[in-house]
């Protein structure tokens, strides 16, 4: 099983989640990371980091003296990282996605797949659990493609049968967001009680309804702000699976680089029924079916 | 003396000058000693999520203009032009058409040497 802890607004409590999560969940789990552009997961769960390999994507070289200028790949590609300027023929690294349109149309074979580093792919153990996450090169713009290189690595290394995932997502709902969840069995929103959590919250649902998963939403620091995100779950149907109060020792807690569900006993019980809340989510929306793994 | 191309807001000499260079709506040619011009739109560029600037320059440079003045450059654009040999004379927004290229034929605009706008991506 796959859960993907995501949100919609920053800073509401998804790898405090995440990190509770991994330490009440009833068997070892993978610990993903996949908010790459500020990974903090590694700040609660402490991994003994065992290796850091960079990720790349593949990216045009011109060979000057094959090109005939005769523009194909200028025209072909949607995010201009080639451009003809006269008879200059010129490249954008930072600008490619990556999807090699422009070495397989040239007709002279002038284009060859260089490279561009993406960052890091990190990996590591904590306890029992496996610790993965990507890290984006600083200046890198795009985060999927390191995503998704961190992803490959997770199908590829993932023991037989397969360990349950938990994904600590970024915020936000675009591509990066998205990215996130869509492989997930089960996508659990983080949210506040406050007008900007719920107006986050609403887009994220939004956003994620098209990926047809089960999700639910988790409120943090419950007992501020107002009632509307409960009756926004209720009218949308969506169920409110655990809710986090707000209290000074798990904000201490969470302050020091602990995880909530280990340093703050009262906290640990609405850890472990969320574990049963997810669980059965997501019985009842795939009823009789062996859940599939990435 | 090489044509000269002004991001403009529209195809007329007395129009205003596109502050704009990526996303301007289009470019006015204009043969600084006739004062003959042709307008080109810019519309490709204009709707592109990413790479307007060099889309643009992609643009000036199959006008066979030698020389652009507009409001502000990126720095994409920059290299551009510059790899297309396009002399570029920036912060001439707020002028017509006509005014920004009599401007720069009373050598009152200084060729750029690095872009004046940080573009969108940076």
């Amino acid at each position: 099983m796959i859960i993907a802890v995501a949100s919609g607004k920053g800073g509401t409590g998804k790898t405090t989640l995440s990190s509770s999560l991994v330490s009440v969940w009833p068997s070892p789990v993978v610990a993903v990371d996949l908010d790459v552009e500020e990974p903090n997961l590694h700040l609660f769960l402490k991994p003994e980091i065992s290796a850091e390999t960079s990720a790349y994507i593949e990216i045009p070289e011109i060979d000057d003296e094959r090109c005939n200028r005769c523009r194909a790949c200028t025209d072909i590609c949607q995010f201009k990282a080639i451009g003809i300027f006269g008879d200059v023929v010129m490249t954008f690294p930072e600008m490619c996605h990556g999807c090699g349109a422009c070495w397989t149309i040239c007709p002279e074979n002038a284009i060859s797949p260089g490279q561009r580093e993406l960052g890091q792919i990190v990996t590591g153990r904590s306890g029992t659990t496996d610790f993965v996450m990507g890290r984006l090169r600083v200046g890198e713009a795009m985060s999927p493609p390191l995503m998704r290189a961190v992803k490959q690595h997770l199908n590829s290394t993932n023991e037989q049968p397969p360990r349950d995932m938990i994904i600590d997502a970024p915020p936000g709902v675009s591509c990066p967001a998205i990215n996130a969840v869509m492989d997930a069995d089960v996508i659990v929103l983080v949210t506040e009680p406050t007008p900007f959590g719920l107006y986050d919250l609403a887009l994220a649902q939004k956003a994620f309804a098209p990926i047809g998963k089960p999700m639910g939403v988790v409120i943090n620091r419950a007992d501020i702000g107002t009632r509307d995100v409960h009756r926004h779950c209720a009218e949308t149907g969506v169920p409110i699976l655990a809710e986090i109060p707000y209290q000074r020792d798990i904000a201490e807690a969470y302050a020091c680089g602990q995880i909530i569900a280990e340093a703050v006993p009262s906290a640990r019980p609405l850890f472990e029924a969320l574990v049963e809340r997810i669980t059965d989510l997501v019985k009842t929306a795939s009823p009789g079916e062996e859940v599939c793994h990435a | 003396m090489k044509k000269i191309a002004v991001t403009a807001e529209g195809p007329d000499l007395d129009g205003r000058v596109d502050p704009r260079f990526g996303r301007a709506a289009g470019f006015m040619i204009v043969d600084p000693e006739t004062m003959a011009f042709e307008y080109v739109d810019n519309g490709s560029s204009q709707t592109m999520a990413q790479g307007a600037g060099i889309q643009a320059a992609e643009n000036v440079a199959a006008t066979g203009a030698g020389v652009l003045l507009t409001g502000f450059v990126g720095p994409k654009a920059f290299q551009a032009l510059n790899a297309a040999g396009i002399d570029i004379g920036q912060n001439v927004d707020n002028l017509t058409i006509r005014e920004a290229v009599q401007k720069f034929k009373d050598g009152q605009v200084p060729l750029a040497d690095s872009p004046n706008s940080r573009g969108h991506r940076s």
